[in-house]
C-alpha cells in the first residue's frame, strides 16, 4: 500500500509571531520556519507503518512556495521515498489544498492519506476533513492510534471525553494528534540520501485547481494584553487575594 | 437568515458546548437545529426548550448512533438546502464532522470564531491566539465552529422549538464504532469549570498530581487540568491537556502550578479572567500573564495552601 503524506511549511512553534504595524497580517520575514509538529507525527507514521511491513512507498507533497522544498527534504531524510511540490506563492486555503490533493490522490493512488489535524499558523482544523469529504472516503480524525488490518484500519480518536476507536475501509484519511508518536531527527547521512530522492515540482493550474480565496482577511490585530499582575509574598497574602475575588470564603 | 446549529449530544443530554454555539446562530438570524443519533427523543425535547430556537430537526436512526461524520454530513447537507448557514460547536465533534459538510457543499469553513460582526464577518484567532483576524466569506452558505468561551451560552430553558422528524440519508458504510474508552472524571469538566487548577512538568511524577494538585482541585470544587509536558511525561491522560493542542479553557481561577508557560500553553488560557501561578522560577514566561504570582516550591506552598483553605 502507498502512503501519501501532506505536510506544510510554517512559522517555527517556538518563534513568537508578531502582527504587523499595518494589520494585514503577521511577519513572517526573516522567520525561521519548520514543517508543521503535527505533520511531523503524520511523516513517522507512515515511516512506521513502511517498516512493519504494513506500507510499501511513502509520498510526501507539500502546496506553498519554492522554500517548501526545505520541508520536503525534511520529510526525506526522515525516511519518506519521493516528493511532490505544488508550487504557488499565493496562500492558499484549506478547500483549495484540498481540492489539488485529491487529484494528487487520483494520480497516486495511496490507501491512505495521514497528515496533521491542524497547521499552527491558521489553526484551522479542516483540510484532511475535506480530502475526506471529496473523496468521499471515511476519516480518522485526531489519531493516537493507528493499525491497518487489510483492507480496513482500525483508528484511535482524541476526543474531548476520552478516546474513541472507529474503523475505516482502505482507502482513508487519518489526521494526527500529538499523542500518535514522536518523531524521529533526521541523521546527517539521511538528510545528504535525501538531496538525491526525486522531488517533482508542479503548479496548481497543471490540477486545474482555483486557488482564489473564499476568505478576505480584512486585518489582523493583536490580541488584548493582560493587565500586568502582582506577585505575593506568602501563601497567607495568596488566600487573602484569592477572598477579595470571592474564589474561597 | 437561517442558520443550523449541530446539538453536541451523549445520546442522553445536551451539551453545554451547543448552547454558545445557539448564541452565536442567533446573530445571525432564525435559529435551527439539528439533533442526530439513535433514540434521541429526550435530547429532541431538550433541545426545543433552549431559548431562541424555532425549529428542531431529528433525525433518529442507527447510522447515526455515535455521531460518524461519515453518515452525519450527507444528513446535514440535505439540510442545508433549505438553511443559509451552519454552525457547530468547534469540540471534537464539531471539528470532525463541519469541515466534511463545508467541503460538500463546496465553501470554505471558518473555524473556531470569537465573534460575529455582521453576516458575512467574523473574527477567530490565528496563530495559536497570538493574533485575531477579521475574516469575510464571499461563499452563499457558511459554515462555522464556534469557540465555546467566546460567546455566553443561551439559556436551557424557555424556548419553545417545534420539533421535526427528518428522514436518515443512511449509513455511507465507510466507517463503524467500534468502542469508546472514557476518562473517568468526577470533577467538572474542563472547558466549563468555573475554577481550574493545572500541573506541569515540575510535578515530576503522576503520584505527586494525585497528591498535590487533586487534593487542592477537591477543595477548590476545580477542575484539574495540565500542561502539554506533564501530559508528554505520561502524569496524566490527554484530555487534561490545556492549551493550543488541547483544550481552549475560560474559567473564573486558572491556578497554574509548576507550569512555565510555554505559547501553546497560554493560548489556552488566555482568556480565564484571572490566572495564578505558583513556580519557583520568578523569570517563567507564566508571570507575564498571571495576575496573582506566588514564587516558591510548589511542594511546600501546595500543601499549605490546600490546608489554609
Amino acid at each position: 500500500m502507498k502512503l501519501l503524506v501532506p505536510v506544510k511549511r510554517v512559522i517555527d512553534y517556538n518563534v513568537k509571531p508578531r502582527v504587523k504595524a499595518d494589520g494585514t497580517g503577521v511577519d513572517l520575514a526573516n522567520v525561521k520556519m519548520s514543517m508543521n509538529p503535527f505533520d511531523e507525527i503524520a511523516v513517522e507514521e507512515a515511516i512506521r507503518l513502511k517498516e512493519k511491513g504494513a506500507a510499501t512507498e511513502i509520498v510526501v507533497v507539500s502546496i506553498g512556495p519554492a522554500k517548501a522544498q526545505e520541508t520536503l527534504r525534511t520529510a526525506l531524510a526522515m525516511g519518506a521515498d519521493r516528493a511532490i511540490l505544488v508550487q504557488t506563492d499565493d496562500e492558499v486555503e484549506p478547500l483549495a489544498v484540498a481540492k489539488i490533493l485529491k487529484k494528487v490522490v487520483e494520480e497516486e493512488a495511496p490507501g491512505l492519506v495521514i497528515m496533521g489535524k491542524q497547521a499552527i499558523d491558521d489553526d484551522s482544523n479542516q483540510t484532511g476533513q475535506m480530502l475526506a469529504a471529496l473523496l468521499g472516503w471515511g476519516q480518522g480524525t485526531f489519531a493516537s492510534k493507528v493499525e491497518v488490518n487489510g483492507d480496513s484500519v482500525n483508528v484511535t480518536r482524541e476526543v474531548d471525553g476520552g478516546l474513541e476507536t472507529v474503523k475505516l475501509n482502505v482507502p482513508a484519511v487519518v489526521t494526527t494528534d500529538l499523542r500518535l508518536n514522536e518523531p524521529r531527527y533526521a541523521s546527517l547521512p539521511n538528510i545528504m540520501k535525501a538531496k538525491s530522492k526525486p522531488l517533482a515540482t508542479k503548479a496548481p493550474a497543471d490540477y486545474g485547481v482555483d486557488t482564489a480565496p473564499r476568505l478576505k482577511t480584512l486585518k489582523v490585530v493583536e490580541p488584548a494584553k493582560r493587565q500586568a499582575g502582582v506577585k505575593v509574598g506568602s501563601v497567607d497574602e495568596l488566600i487573602g487575594k484569592l477572598k477579595t475575588l470571592g474564589v474561597v470564603a | 437568515m437561517k442558520t443550523l446549529v449541530l446539538v453536541e449530544h451523549d445520546n442522553g443530554q445536551v451539551k453545554d458546548a451547543t448552547l454558545a454555539a445557539v448564541t452565536a446562530a442567533s446573530k445571525l438570524g432564525e435559529v435551527h437545529l439539528l439533533v442526530a443519533g439513535q433514540n434521541v427523543g429526550g435530547v429532541a425535547e431538550q433541545a426545543a426548550k433552549i431559548a431562541g430556537v424555532q425549529k428542531v430537526h431529528v433525525a433518529d436512526d442507527a447510522a447515526y448512533a455515535h455521531g460518524l461524520a461519515e453518515n452525519v454530513a450527507p444528513l446535514a447537507v440535505d439540510l442545508m438546502a433549505s438553511h443559509d448557514a451552519f454552525v457547530a460547536p468547534a469540540t471534537t465533534t464539531g471539528k470532525n464532522i463541519a469541515p466534511r459538510v463545508a467541503a460538500l457543499l463546496d465553501v470554505m469553513q471558518i473555524s473556531d470564531i470569537l465573534s460575529v460582526e455582521s453576516a458575512d464577518t467574523f473574527t477567530r484567532p490565528i496563530y495559536a491566539g497570538n493574533a485575531i483576524a477579521t475574516v469575510q466569506s464571499s461563499d452563499a452558505k457558511k459554515v462555522i465552529t464556534v469557540r465555546g468561551t467566546a460567546f455566553e451560552k443561551a439559556a436551557a430553558e424557555g424556548g419553545s422549538g417545534v420539533v421535526e422528524a427528518v428522514s436518515a440519508t443512511g449509513d455511507t458504510g465507510l466507517s463503524s464504532f467500534v468502542g469508546a474508552e472514557v476518562s473517568a472524571n468526577e470533577r467538572p469538566e474542563l472547558t466549563s469549570a468555573k475554577i481550574i487548577v493545572s500541573g506541569g512538568r515540575a510535578l515530576g511524577s503522576g503520584e505527586a498530581f494525585h497528591e498535590y494538585i487533586e487534593p487542592l482541585a477537591d477543595k477548590l470544587g476545580a477542575a484539574v487540568g495540565a500542561s502539554r509536558a506533564a501530559v508528554d511525561a505520561g502524569y496524566v491522560p490527554n484530555d487534561y491537556q490545556v492549551g493550543q493542542t488541547g483544550k481552549i479553557v475560560a474559567p473564573e481561577v486558572y491556578i497554574a502550578i509548576g507550569i512555565s508557560g510555554a505559547i501553546q500553553h497560554l493560548a489556552g488560557i488566555k482568556d480565564s479572567k484571572t490566572i495564578v501561578a505558583i513556580n519557583k522560577d520568578e523569570d517563567a514566561p507564566i508571570f507575564q500573564v498571571a495576575d496573582i504570582g506566588l514564587v516558591g516550591d510548589l511542594f511546600k506552598i501546595v500543601p499549605e495552601l490546600t490546608d489554609k483553605l
